[in-house]
C-alpha cells in the first residue's frame, strides 16, 4: 500500500474518506445538539467536495449537478431547519450526559473494523482506494446507526438518519462515479420529504411529551404493565 | 404499455386531486372511482401481458411480465375494494370527531400518494427507482400512521419512519454494491436496469453480489416485517386508522417481498450456490416461529392481526427461499390468499372496534349479537386465515407443507408447529369476541362488508378449485422465477 504512488484523485478521495469517518466520530461523542449540528453540515460539505472532485477528474457533468444538490440540502437546509428547530424549543443550552461515551467510542471503533470485514471479499476484484472508500462509507452508516442507538434526543436520531444517507452517498460517488441520475434525483427527493416532515413531527412530538427525548416515548411495548 | 403509464399517471394525479378537494361531502366516492378506474387499467395491462408476453416499454424504464403484473392486479384490487371500506368507515371518524377536514384531505391524498408509490416499485424496470419508490411508500404511510395524532400514533409513527428509514437505508447499500457490480460489464446509466442485469447475471461478480444481497434481504426485509427487524410493524398497524392496516398488510408487504424476490433471481444468476435462498428460509422460519407466539400475548385486536401478518409474510419468504418450482408456485398463491383474507379481516376488525370504541381484545364481546355480519365475517376470516379447509390459506400452506418435506424434509415439524401455535393463539382471543353476551349500550355501525365478502368469496373459491387462467398465470410467474413448471 504505498500512498505515494497513487494519483492525486485518489490521494485525495482517501483523505476525505477518512475525514467524513472521524467527524462521524465526532458526532458519536457529541452532547450539545447545536455543535452536532455544525458537525454533520461540516460532513455535508466534505461529501460535496469530494463529489466535486470526483466530477472534475472523471470529466462527468452530471456529478456537479449532485454535489449543488448536498450543497443545498445536506450542508444548507437541513441543517439551517434543524438549528431552526432546537432554537425555537430551547434546546441549545441541554447537554446530553452520554454516561457511556467510552464503550460507545469503542463500539464505533470495532464498527469500522467489522465494516472492512464485511466488505473484505470484494478486495481482489477492485483497486485498494474503492475497497477503503466503501468500507469507510459502510462505517459511516454503521455509525450513523449507532448515534442513533446511543442518543437520546429525537434531533440526535435525525442527524443519525441524515449522516446514514450521507455515507450512502459516498459510497455511491467514489464506488462507481455516482448512481444514476434519475435515482440520485429521486433520492434527493426523498431526503427533502423526510427533513421536512421530520421537522413536522418534533412539533408534534413536544407537543405531545413535552420534550423531544424519545426514551418519553414508551407507550407502545410487547411487555405486560 | 399505455394502461401501465396511465396507471402511474391516475394516482398520481389524485394525489394533487385529493389534496385540493379531499373534504368534500362525497370524496369516499371519489376515491372508489379512482381506484376503480386503475382497476380497470391494471386488468386491461394483465390482458396485455397474457397475449404478448413480457412488456418493456420504449426507453426502457418499465417492465411488466408475467410477475409483477399478478402483483399489479392483486395490487389495485386491494385497494379498490378498501376504498369501498374506507369511504363509511372515514365518514364515521369525521362524525364521532376523530378528524377534521383538512386531515381527511391528508388521508385521501396520501392513500393515492401510496398506490403511486406501489404501482411505481411494481412497475419500475431500475432496481434504484424501485428503492426510490419503496421510501416514498414509507414517507406515504408515516402521514396515515399518525393521522389521529394521539401520543400513541405518534409514537407509533415515529418509530416506523426511523426503523424503516434506517432499514431501508441498508437496502440502498446493497443496490449501489449491484450497481457497483453491474458498471464492470456495462454503460453506467442501464446498469441498473432489471431487463440488461438479469439477462448478463451471469457476468456479475458473486462475491460483491452475495454481500450486496445480505444487505438488501435486511433492508427489505425490515418492511416485510421480518423477525427481528418487525417492531415497528405491530404499533404503525395498531394506531393507523384501519384501511390503511388493510392495505399495509394487503399490499406494502408483499411489494417489499417482491423486491427481495427480484433481487435473490439475480444472485441465483450469478452464482450457483443456493446462499440466498438458505438466508431468506432462516429469515422466515424464525419471523414464522416467533409471530406464532406472541399471538397468544396480545391484548389489542389490531396487534393480533398484524403479528399474523408477519407469521404469513415469514412463511412466504421460508417459501421463496427454499426456490423449487414447486415452491415457488405455493408461496405465489399464498400471498394472494394471504392478501385478501387479511385485508378482509382488517375491514371486519376495524368495524368491531367502531362498535364496541375501544380496540382492546377484552373489552370487545359478543360482536355476533351486536351486529352479526360484522361478527361472522371476523370469525370465517379468522377461519380462513388460520388455514381451515377449504379456503385457499389451506391449500397454499398445505402447498408450501409438501414442497418443504420434498426438499428439506426436517424442516416439516417446525412449521406444522408453527401452524398449530398460530391457530391456538388467533382463536383464544377470537372467540369470546365474537360469541358471548353483547354488553351494554353497543349499537350498530354503518358498515359496507361487500368487500369481506368479495374477498372471502375468491379466498374460499381458490380453495376449492383454481381457475385455469390463474394456475397457468401462476405457473409463468414461476417459470419466471425459478426457472421451470411446477408440475
Amino acid at each position: 500500500m504505498d500512498i505515494e504512488n497513487l494519483d492525486h484523485y485518489s490521494q485525495l478521495i482517501l483523505s476525505l474518506a477518512a475525514l467524513v469517518t472521524l467527524t462521524s466520530f465526532i458526532m458519536l461523542a457529541q452532547g450539545r445538539l447545536l455543535r452536532l449540528v455544525f458537525v454533520f453540515a461540516l460532513q455535508g460539505f466534505m461529501l460535496v467536495l469530494a463529489t466535486t472532485i470526483a466530477a472534475y477528474s472523471f470529466d462527468n457533468p452530471h456529478l456537479y449537478i449532485s454535489a449543488a444538490i448536498t450543497m443545498a440540502l445536506k450542508v444548507l437546509f437541513i441543517p439551517w431547519m434543524l438549528r431552526r428547530h432546537i432554537l425555537k424549543l430551547d434546546m441549545h443550552r441541554d447537554v446530553e450526559a452520554l454516561s457511556n461515551k467510552t464503550s460507545v467510542m469503542l463500539g464505533g471503533a470495532s464498527l469500522v473494523v467489522f465494516s472492512y470485514y464485511v466488505l473484505h471479499p470484494i478486495m481482489q476484484n477492485s483497486s485498494m482506494i474503492l475497497l477503503n472508500a466503501l468500507s469507510l462509507s459502510l462505517a459511516v452508516i454503521l455509525l450513523g446507526m449507532l448515534l442513533m442507538i446511543s442518543h437520546h434526543q429525537a434531533i440526535a436520531h435525525v442527524v443519525g438518519f441524515m449522516s446514514i444517507e450521507n455515507g450512502l452517498f459516498f459510497a455511491a460517488t467514489v464506488s462507481t462515479n455516482g448512481m444514476p441520475m434519475v435515482v440520485e434525483l429521486g433520492v434527493a427527493f426523498d431526503v427533502l420529504v423526510a427533513a421536512v416532515l421530520f421537522g413536522i413531527f418534533f412539533l408534534h412530538i413536544s407537543s405531545s411529551i413535552d420534550s423531544l427525548d424519545v426514551d418519553k416515548m414508551n407507550r407502545l411495548n410487547e411487555v405486560d404493565q | 404499455m399505455i394502461p401501465a403509464y396511465l396507471l402511474l399517471l391516475l394516482p398520481l394525479l389524485g394525489i394533487f386531486y385529493f389534496a385540493l378537494f379531499g373534504h368534500q361531502e362525497d370524496v369516499g366516492r371519489q376515491n372508489i372511482r379512482f381506484n376503480a378506474v386503475t382497476l380497470f387499467l391494471s386488468l386491461w395491462l394483465a390482458v396485455n401481458v397474457f397475449n404478448s408476453g413480457t412488456l418493456l416499454s420504449a426507453e426502457e424504464y418499465f417492465i411488466v411480465d408475467s410477475f409483477n403484473v399478478y402483483l399489479i392486479v392483486l395490487t389495485a384490487f386491494v385497494g379498490f375494494t378498501t376504498s369501498i371500506f374506507s369511504a363509511p368507515y372515514m365518514a364515521h371518524e369525521k362524525d364521532i370527531g376523530k378528524l377534521t377536514d383538512k386531515r381527511l384531505r391528508l388521508y385521501y391524498s396520501m392513500y393515492q400518494g401510496f398506490m403511486f408509490a406501489m404501482y411505481l416499485v411494481l412497475t419500475t424496470n431500475n432496481m434504484g427507482v424501485m428503492w426510490v419508490a419503496m421510501e416514498a411508500a414509507t414517507l406515504a404511510t408515516v402521514l396515515l400512521v399518525s393521522l389521529y395524532r394521539t401520543p400513541e400514533s405518534i409514537e407509533a409513527a415515529w418509530k416506523y419512519f426511523i426503523l424503516c428509514g434506517v432499514g431501508i437505508a441498508q437496502a440502498l447499500f446493497g443496490t449501489i454494491l449491484l450497481y457497483y457490480a453491474a458498471t464492470q460489464f456495462s454503460d453506467a446509466e442501464n446498469a441498473l436496469m432489471w431487463s440488461v442485469l438479469y439477462e448478463n447475471a451471469k457476468l456479475l461478480n458473486p462475491e460483491i453480489l452475495e454481500i450486496a444481497f445480505v444487505f438488501m434481504l435486511i433492508g427489505y426485509g425490515t418492511k416485510i416485517g421480518l423477525v427481528p427487524l418487525h417492531n415497528w410493524l405491530p404499533d404503525a398497524h395498531s394506531e393507523g386508522p384501519t384501511p390503511m392496516s388493510a392495505v399495509l398488510s394487503g399490499l406494502l408487504l408483499n411489494d417489499a417481498l417482491y423486491a427481495v424476490v427480484r433481487n435473490k433471481m439475480l444472485i441465483d444468476g450469478a452464482t450457483d450456490s443456493h446462499i440466498a435462498g438458505y438466508l431468506m428460509m432462516g429469515f422466515g422460519l424464525l419471523s414464522f416461529l416467533v409471530a406464532a407466539f406472541f399471538l397468544h400475548r396480545q391484548k389489542d385486536i389490531k396487534r393480533l392481526f398484524s403479528y399474523s401478518s408477519i407469521e404469513h409474510m415469514g412463511l412466504m419468504t421460508f417459501a421463496f427461499g427454499i426456490g423449487t418450482p414447486f415452491a415457488t408456485f405455493a408461496a405465489l398463491l399464498h400471498m394472494t390468499v394471504h392478501s385478501l383474507t387479511k385485508s378482509a379481516i382488517f375491514v371486519t376488525v376495524g368495524h368491531a372496534a367502531q362498535i364496541s370504541g375501544t380496540q382492546s381484545i377484552e373489552k370487545i364481546r359478543g360482536l355476533i349479537k351486536t351486529q352479526p355480519k360484522v361478527g361472522w365475517g371476523l370469525l370465517i376470516g379468522t377461519l380462513a386465515i388460520a388455514g381451515f379447509p377449504p379456503f385457499g390459506v389451506f391449500t397454499s400452506e398445505f402447498l408450501v407443507l409438501l414442497a418443504t418435506m420434498q426438499s428439506f424434509p426436517w424442516l416439516t415439524p417446525f412449521l406444522l408447529l408453527g401452524i398449530g401455535i398460530a391457530c391456538a393463539g388467533l382463536f383464544r382471543n377470537v372467540q369470546p369476541m365474537v360469541y358471548g353476551e353483547r354488553p351494554e349500550g353497543k349499537q350498530a355501525v354503518q358498515a359496507n362488508l361487500w368487500p369481506v365478502m368479495i374477498h372471502l368469496v375468491i379466498v374460499l373459491w381458490l380453495g376449492l378449485a383454481i381457475p385455469n387462467f390463474l394456475a397457468d398465470w401462476f405457473t409463468q410467474a414461476t417459470i419466471l422465477i425459478s426457472g421451470s413448471a411446477p408440475l
